[in-house]
């Protein structure tokens, strides 16, 4: 059975999926030379395919450059995929543009890693909050003024705090400030992007009990993009792990967590520095960097750093497979 | 136990202006054993980097002032040093590296250049001694191309190679103390786990110790030997890791631990710290945890608690417990 294929298939176990991703991939061009001629591309993501069930945080993990983000950012439509197609409640947004896409997007928002450059530092709380509901001509100036107070509360700030400015705040209620705004429209799915990452470990704790909040409260889904391991165990239910643009496993939390099977999520999760003494884990250090996206490695991408390369490795491109049930990873190991 | 190798006594750091006072670092006291890894750990406005700041005499000025303190490396207070003699010290027996190695490295100079520098200045070598040695310092922090890395500027590494190369040049005169702030934050995490065996690898091979500042409990968990635990500026918890971790005292302490998710754990909610970090400008009188603490009582807001040593070595900054 194909990735695709078994993805499918688990989707209609688990009913209505409220995102899916099929076979999305994102070229960025590298310009050289003195006409600036494309001599060249990043793969940013390469051929990733997922859904996501309503109701269902799916985390994506892998270290900078893996794609994760441009991924985050090929879903909220503000880059377009180079191929492949993404799939919103059913619907295929891939190609809509312009007023309609803006409808769209009443039902997926993001979240961004730094709350001090996502908020404009010239616009009161209240109206950076008002802002879409004006926008999308939510009701009376009344009406709207009764929402921001509402949002407000929601995230756990006190009403008063629309009369002031972003910079009057503190990282972590920045953060929920700019969740209000994502919420404003009252969205299906949303995407955060390191959305607890900038914050101190004592703040990004009451961030992620929020989010938790949230999605029991108005039935949220999450994408969940982090390079936190431990985080993103916390809030997920299932766990997508990257590297160099593709899916290397992608697996319910639980499974990944306590039996990964590729050789890049064991090395990633025994680099994890755990808070506690006396853990006898095994370590398994990578040697070297990540390898250029713009250059990736043939084959299997980690094959340059994979403890337990084999020669056809080093050829062939290894498929996303179920080898487990409901745990997809690409390896040559297990086929 | 043997002579510690650093003390720092009623260390106080302040940002004095015309209108106001910041007190950046206030009362800090701690030791650093030879040979051993102190881990300082507290949120963004602790005071954690400023203390290492202040340990090299680095705070910036003008306003950046130490204003009280005793510092003793290796039996000599450094804070009554000249800048002349301090500038001995710095670099050669005492090394430091930072958290963002593109800031901290000359972007025009070749990295061989600035770890050469090191030795010119310190151990007086000539230009061709000086890269000789480079050459070998890069290859002991696992740079299998270490001649060519020489020539190379910090642009053409990546951020691990440049967090390496920065070691090797704090290293360059074997320090017998080395203050990293923040060294793998800003590093992926197969790329930290590189770093860390790194620095562990060098600490056991020259008997360095290291003062590793952070706010990550996990790299703390995996390095130190001792833990000073920092809130507003001061010290609320110092004590060896096992015991900061198997039994913390301070509710600061025992709130962080808990407000973490832990991948060998299932946390259902997280136990988060109302409220937020205090700014330096203007702290809560009395205990600076008791605006956010769930035990606070009356007499916290009042009196600010002492630092008691409650067990041998164990010392906590709270008149609950």
């Amino acid at each position: 059975m194909s990735a695709l294929e078994s993805e499918l298939a688990l989707k209609k176990t688990q009913g209505k999926s409220i995102l899916e991703v099929r076979n999305v991939k994102k070229y960025f061009p590298i310009a050289g030379g003195v006409l600036r001629r494309t001599i060249g591309q990043v793969k940013a993501v390469d051929d990733v395919s997922f859904s996501l069930p309503e109701g269902e945080t799916i985390g994506l993990v892998g270290e900078s450059g893996c794609g994760k983000s441009t991924l985050g950012r090929l879903i909220m439509r503000i880059n377009d995929p180079t191929a492949g197609s993404i799939l919103m409640g059913g619907q295929d947004i891939t190609r809509v543009k312009g007023r309609q896409l803006r409808k769209l997007r009443h039902d997926f928002q993001m979240v961004f890693q730094d709350p001090y450059s996502s908020l404009n530092p010239r616009m009161s709380v209240g109206s950076l909050i008002a802002e879409p509901l004006i926008v999308n001509k939510r009701g009376t100036r009344s009406d709207v003024n009764n929402e921001v107070v509402r949002l407000l509360e929601i995230v756990g700030l006190t009403p008063e705090a629309r009369l002031r400015f972003p910079h009057e705040f503190s990282g972590g209620q920045r953060q929920r400030i700019a969740i209000a705004r994502a919420l404003a429209l009252r969205p299906k799915l949303i995407v955060a992007d390191e959305a607890v990452s900038a914050l101190d470990v004592s703040i990004q704790a009451q961030v992620l009990n929020l989010l938790a909040d949230l999605r029991k409260e108005f039935g949220l889904s999450y994408v969940f993009i982090s390079h936190n391991l431990a985080v993103v165990k916390h809030v997920s239910d299932r766990v997508a792990v990257m590297y160099l643009g593709r899916l290397v496993e992608l697996a319910p939390k639980r499974q990944l967590y306590s039996s990964p099977l590729h050789p890049y999520t064991q090395a990633l999760l025994s680099a994890a520095p755990e808070p506690k003494r006396h853990v006898n884990r095994e370590r398994i250090v990578l040697v070297g960097d990540v390898p250029s996206p713009a250059k990736p490695p043939s084959g299997c991408a980690f094959h340059t750093r994979c403890p337990k390369v084999m020669d056809v490795c080093r050829s062939e491109r290894p498929a996303l497979k179920e080898y487990a049930p409901g745990q997809f990873t690409a390896c040559h190991l297990y086929a | 136990m043997a002579e510690p190798l650093l003390k720092v006594r009623n260390l106080k750091t302040y940002f004095i202006s015309k209108h106001s006072q910041v007190k950046a670092v206030d009362g800090v006291d701690f030791e650093v054993q030879p040979g051993k890894v102190l881990g300082i750990v507290g949120e963004s406005g602790s005071g954690k980097s400023m203390t290492s700041l202040s340990l090299m005499r680095l705070v910036p000025g003008p306003q950046g002032r130490i204003v009280e303190g005793e510092v003793t490396f290796e039996g000599t207070d450094l804070l009554k040093l000249t800048e002349r003699q301090m500038s001995d010290v710095r670099g050669n027996r005492m090394g430091m590296i930072f958290q963002e190695p593109m800031t901290a490295l000359n972007p025009v100079l070749k990295v061989g250049e600035q770890i050469g520098e090191v030795l010119i200045r310190h151990r007086k070598l000539s230009k061709a001694e000086a890269k000789k040695q480079s050459i070998g310092l890069l290859r002991s922090v696992g740079f299998p191309r270490a001649e060519q890395i020489v020539d190379e500027y910090p642009h053409q590494l990546s951020g691990g190679m440049r967090q390496r190369a920065m070691i090797a040049m704090a290293m360059a005169c074997q320090p017998k103390l080395l203050i990293a702030d923040e060294p793998t934050t800003a590093l992926d995490v197969t790329i930290q786990a590189q770093v860390l065996d790194l620095m562990k690898s060098l600490k056991n091979k020259n008997g360095t110790a290291i003062i590793l500042i952070t706010h990550d409990l996990g790299v703390i968990a995996e390095m130190a030997d001792d833990v000073v635990v920092m809130y507003g500026g001061q010290v609320v918890e110092s004590a060896t890791a096992d015991a900061v971790f198997d039994d913390p005292l301070h509710p600061y302490t025992k709130a962080l631990m808990e407000s973490i998710p832990v991948i060998d754990q299932d946390r259902d909610r997280l136990a988060s710290i109302p409220g937020t970090v205090p700014s330096a400008a203007n702290f809560p009188s009395g205990c600076r945890f008791a605006p956010r603490c769930t035990l606070a009582q009356e007499s916290c807001h009042q009196k600010m608690p002492e630092l008691r040593e409650l067990k041998p070595g164990h010392y906590v900054r709270c008149d609950l417990v």
